[in-house]
């Protein structure tokens, strides 16, 4: 199939203008004859749901957690970006669409990332409208922060909770709807197959995750809202819920997978502890704004950090990236963080870590407030304990938290950090409308591959979700339903419901009669070391060979002696987690697949082989500029198919932050 | 820091559904590790129990960073446990030493009715929003968020109101199972910011309301729930919704 | 919403506790400035003059059927909150957070109420009740100082007395307070000043009302 990405004509600025005033549109009394199905309800399902149940769509949304408020959107602490240029630092839309583009390293489409610089603006504005209550300075106008990969200040925050203030908006808006009879919600429900009739998506079958029923639930169109998948590698900084089964069922029914290989690891998280090791905490990027990374100059330095004098630190990301200093893109850092352990520089018990030092913040700080008081003569501990208090204020619940986790007060000594799995660029292949390659089925979000390129910017997460769901999707989800306004709704026991019913209920028997000897959690461990050691940071042929077969080999295993307790028609997460891990068992070989056949780095995939002499990503834009979007053909057979990437307006060049 | 290995017992509320009646069941683990948190020690017990050919122990649980609410365990009488400001998810067994016994329950209040073991129903959170806890704006209708200066001292208690996790800790804490603390932190919320203005009365009113129906207990300024919620919503929330229903119902005004 | 179903949502309720809490606050208050005057040492006559104006004045009286209406409204509202939420919860905690999260008092008002209720049905038994009753069908006003001089001869009397003081107090200490938090003045401005205040009447108040049996027992006034 030749891939479409529905790319309007015309210049980049005016593309979604003209998209927009000449879309085909639903008239309201036809809306009310549309079912729409929304899956996940984070930022991107909570605020498509909203905003489809407003315009008049019947709407059902369904989340697997107890409340639509609970998707993982909630745990995003930084910000959210926003061309509104009001620091009068010179940004614009354009900007905001470049430095997208180049922190994605050139590979996202230029008209979608256009269009999400465009909607930027737009969706602070409703986010305030909702009270959504972002910080704010002493007159009363928004507040801005700096994120890495840009030099201006356009990220809006609320402390280090904004994916919570922004969900909880989205959430409220969802409520909302659902008590005006527009939404119905099915909290605690799975989905897990999408029906397809005539070749376009109408339905799916979820299971009612407290009482193991499946039920068959149709719609004209089916949004997938469903998160990324970076819990593939078992420790990550995503919930212990989030999975790819909604995508990876979308795949098998014939949804192309872009990207796949696309992961982002996250620099700053707190390092792993031991074996124990359920999942790893995120401290904010933002935290890079004020704190600075370093390690001893000296090998295994044994030395408490601050008895290491400031001439024995290696400042290593202000060394190499002097331009953009501590606030590189995330790929970067976290490279530059596993090349210093590595060469056996790390920190820390396991030696897996880096310091990331406020001292220098707390001072700086504690002059500025010296300063504004007035205070004459101030001494060290005075400056130090005001220094403290500005940056408690800023990022309190963060320090809060890390000291609950690792029980050291990082007030005084500096956090040990670490990069760790964080976000999946990779995801559902989709055109300028969202919808996937299957007519009527949709991915938002994370689940989509759309905007990121190969690496995703701080803060631009809750900014796709947002713009996907609140200002994308209720233009494009028209122009394709316009078409469908004579559809009735299909009975749910058309033979392809009870046939897609059926195959889910065989497949939850067959999983439940291994009755093996080995647990879900110690299969899903398993398959997160192979991913982590060959797929994760550095990839290399070899490596990425070995991988596929062992991934095959641990399916196989998982298929012959996994053990799941309990029954099926019961409250059961056992059973919840084992079809998880089944579809990560699948999706892992097709990551790898995908990281061996791109040989180049670029963004967040570094392919060992491809490297700069100084250790910078070397890309390839004659042979890999394209979207690998692959094409499941059964079991370990899938097909690439390319997507080329036209830049009209920017001039690709090395990615350098130096 | 020292870490350290510690061997505990624990008494976890087993309870097949809500149409069943629950027990206590006793286990041990060993080998814990100081460093854990308290699911990681459930993850252990659990893998245990699988491996014993019995059914795990289950508990809510989702983010493990003490944002997304989910987790809820009543752990020797305290409501996620004894830390001060912490989730379930967050506590770190560090608090505990070898030989503890430690006795672990769920919400208890009829309005969570037990879905099995620590698992309970929250949808009557859900239900308390639907009924007012939103203002009331279409996509599409704003105008530039800078348009509308906001005290900065207002919105920052705003923001302090909508830390509320809805995890639920509140109600479980409160010897009257009242929910008097989550509804006020969302009606403070929302009062506190002029976008909230035109629909104070309704909200405080509706979602009083929808509380009642759900069958919470009411509020005797107790002050148990401030003291368990592990977003530190403070009682003067409880006062504000208090104000925003005194004006609501007895203004003059027609509703 | 109209009057009715203003007062009888779970805050109108408490609202109901509040306002009729804080008249009989007032209503302490009151009580407790007259039978001070006994700490005169007159010999009761200024005790005296003060019973009479509030047994006979018109205006009292009209008050007193409001008293006793808010107290009954008190003490019924009070006991069926108490009983609803306490079947709101039907099965139990196995290990309760006790002190840990929150004072014992706060938890006990029902008891301490009833226990004030009990003290309180001695009380006007042994004074109001003949006082009325001699007003209304005898031979005019008591002399309540004398009854007062005599009844606290009785060793037992005086303990019962000296323990519904206490109850009383510890009633007040939450009771105080919340009756302001109820009415949205706990905020951050006034609570520490409320509970301030709060303490200080919860302990004054009852320790002059317990000094009087006391006092009378031990003969400081005569």
């Amino acid at each position: 199939m030749e891939l479409n990405s529905k790319i309007p004509a015309g210049p980049l600025e005016s593309k979604w203008k003209t998209y927009k005033s000449t879309c085909k549109l639903v008239n309201p009394a036809n809306k009310r004859q549309i079912e729409v199905i929304v899956v996940g309800t984070g930022l991107a399902g909570a605020s498509a749901a909203a905003s489809l149940g407003e315009m008049g769509y019947k709407v059902k949304a369904f989340c697997f957690q107890d409340s639509p408020r609970r998707a993982h959107s909630i745990a995003a602490q930084g910000g959210i970006n926003a061309a509104k240029n009001y620091q009068n630092d010179g940004d614009s839309t354009y900007r905001l669409f470049y430095d997208t583009i180049k922190g994605g390293d050139y590979r996202a489409r230029e008209g979608n990332v256009y269009r999400l610089a465009e909607v930027s603006a737009n969706i602070i504005d409703q986010c305030v409208a909702q009270g959504v209550p972002f910080a704010r300075e002493y007159g009363g106008l928004l507040s801005n922060r700096s994120f890495g990969g840009t030099q201006v200040q356009r990220t809006f925050y609320a402390a280090g909770q904004t994916g919570q203030q922004l969900l909880i908006g989205a959430y409220q808006g969802l409520e909302r709807q659902i008590s005006l009879g527009n939404v119905d919600m099915y909290s605690r429900h799975e989905m897990l197959e999408v029906v397809k009739i005539d070749g376009k998506a109408r339905g799916i079958i979820a299971r009612n995750l407290v009482t193991g029923e499946l039920e068959r639930h149709f719609g004209h169109a089916v949004l997938l809202c469903t998160g990324g998948y970076g819990n593939v590698f078992y420790l990550s900084t995503n919930a212990m819920g989030s999975n790819v089964t909604a995508a990876w069922k979308a795949h098998k029914q014939g949804a192309y997978f872009g990207n796949p290989c696309f992961t982002q690891i996250h620099p700053t998280c707190i390092p792993v502890s031991g074996d124990h090791q359920s999942k790893l905490t995120l401290m904010s990027e933002s935290l890079r704004n004020d704190g600075r990374i370093w390690v001893p100059k000296q090998k295994d330095d044994k030395r408490k950090p601050f008895d290491i004098p400031e001439e024995e630190r290696d400042y290593y990301l202000e060394r190499r990236y002097p331009a953009f200093g501590n606030l590189v893109p995330r790929d970067v850092a976290s490279r530059a963080a596993k090349e210093r352990c590595d060469a056996g520089y790390g920190v820390g018990s396991s030696k897996m870590a880096v310091y990331l030092d406020f001292a220098s913040a707390f001072e700086r700080y504690g002059h500025v407030e010296v300063r504004k008081q007035g205070i004459a003569n101030a001494d060290k501990a005075t400056v130090y304990k005001l220094g403290v208090a500005v940056v408690k204020e800023k990022y309190g619940n963060l320090f809060d938290m890390y000291a609950k986790i690792t029980g050291e007060d990082p007030y005084q000594v500096p956090m040990r950090i670490y990069p760790a799995v964080h976000y999946t660029m990779g995801g559902l292949w989709v055109d300028y409308e969202l919808m996937t390659n299957v007519p009527g089925l949709y991915a938002l979000g994370e689940a989509n591959f759309s905007d990121h390129g190969a690496n995703r910017l701080g803060a631009s997460a809750l900014m796709q979700g947002l713009a996907d769901g609140y200002f994308v999707v209720p233009y494009t989800l028209g122009n394709n339903l316009a078409d469908d306004i004579r559809t009735k709704a299909i009975p749910t026991d058309h033979p392809a419901f009870v046939q897609a019913e059926k195959d889910v209920n065989d497949r939850i028997e067959r999983m439940m009669n291994i009755k093996g000897k080995e647990s879900v959690e110690s299969f899903h461990k398993r398959l997160g070391k192979i991913m982590w050691d060959k797929c994760g940071m550095g990839r290399n042929a070899k490596g990425l060979t070995e991988a596929i077969e062992e991934i095959k080999a641990l399916r196989k295993e998982f298929w012959a002696n996994v053990r799941i307790p309990g029954e099926v028609k019961s409250f059961n997460p056992e059973l919840d987690k084992a079809g998880r891990v089944a579809d990560f068992l699948e999706l892992g070989e097709l990551m790898c697949i995908d990281a061996l056949q791109r040989n180049e780095s670029c963004g967040g995939h570094f392919r060992e082989e491809y490297q700069t002499e100084d250790g910078e990503a070397l890309r390839d834009d004659e042979k890999y500029m394209y979207v690998a979007a692959w094409e499941y053909k059964g079991d370990s057979q899938y097909e690439l198919h390319k997507e080329p990437l036209n830049y009209e307006v920017v001039h690709t060049s090395a990615r350098s932050y130096k | 820091m020292e870490h350290y290995k510690m061997n505990l017992t624990l008494k976890v509320w087993r309870q097949k559904s809500k149409d069943f009646k629950g027990h206590f069941e006793t286990f041990k683990v060993s080998d814990i590790s100081s460093e854990m948190s308290f699911l990681e020690m459930f993850d252990v017990l659990n893998e245990k129990l699988v491996a014993e050919g019995k059914e795990p122990v289950a508990f809510d649980h989702d983010c493990r960073e003490g944002i997304c609410g989910m987790c809820s365990m009543y752990i020797n009488g305290r409501a996620h446990g004894p830390w001060h400001e912490t989730t379930t998810c967050q506590l770190h067994m560090r608090e505990y030493k070898d030989g503890d016994t430690i006795v672990v329950e769920p919400w208890r209040a009829n309005s969570f009715p037990v879905i099995r073991d620590l698992v309970v129903d929250r949808s009557a959170f859900d239900r308390i929003i639907a009924a007012g806890g939103y203002i009331s704006v279409n996509t599409g209708n704003a105008q530039d968020a800078n348009a509308l200066p906001i005290d900065k001292q207002k919105a920052d208690e705003s923001f302090a109101a909508a830390t509320c996790i809805g995890c639920g800790a509140c109600v479980a804490a409160c010897p009257n199972t009242s929910a008097m603390l989550f509804v006020s932190a969302k009606v403070s919320h929302l009062a506190l910011l002029p976008q909230g203005d035109p629909e104070r009365k309704t909200r405080a009113t509706n979602m009083i309301h929808q509380m009642d129906t759900e069958g919470f207990g009411s509020c005797t300024n107790i002050g148990a729930c401030e003291a368990e919620c592990p977003k530190g919503i403070s009682l003067e929330n409880i006062a504000r919704l208090n104000r925003e229903y005194i004006g609501a119902v007895f203004s003059g005004s027609k509703d | 919403m109209n009057w009715k179903q203003s007062f009888s949502t779970s805050i109108g309720k408490k609202l109901q506790m509040s306002l009729t809490g804080l008249f009989l606050i007032t209503f302490l208050l009151v009580h407790c400035y007259i039978n001070a005057q006994i700490f005169y040492q007159d010999g009761g006559t200024r005790f005296k003059e003060a019973a009479h104006f509030m047994g006979t004045n018109f205006v009292i009286r009209t008050v007193e059927i409001g008293l006793f209406a808010f107290l009954i409204l008190h003490i019924v509202q009070g006991l069926l909150l108490w009983a609803k939420n306490r079947s709101r919860r039907s099965v139990g905690y196995a290990v309760s957070a006790g002190n840990k999260t929150s004072p014992w008092y706060s938890r006990s008002m029902a008891l301490l109420g009833t226990l004030v209720l009990l003290f309180l049905i001695l009380h006007l038994s042994k004074f109001w009740g003949p006082n009325r009753y001699s007003m209304t069908f005898g031979s005019g006003e008591l002399d309540l100082y004398a009854m007062m001089r005599d009844e606290f001869q009785t060793t037992w009397v005086v303990v019962v007395y000296v323990l519904g003081c206490i109850a009383l107090g510890w009633h007040l200490l939450h009771g105080f307070y919340s009756a302001f938090q109820t009415l949205g003045l706990g905020t951050h401005k006034y609570k520490g000043m409320i509970k301030t205040i709060g303490v200080a009447f919860s302990i004054v108040v009852p320790v002059i009302f317990a000094l009087m049996p006391v006092s009378f027992y031990m003969h400081w006034v005569s």
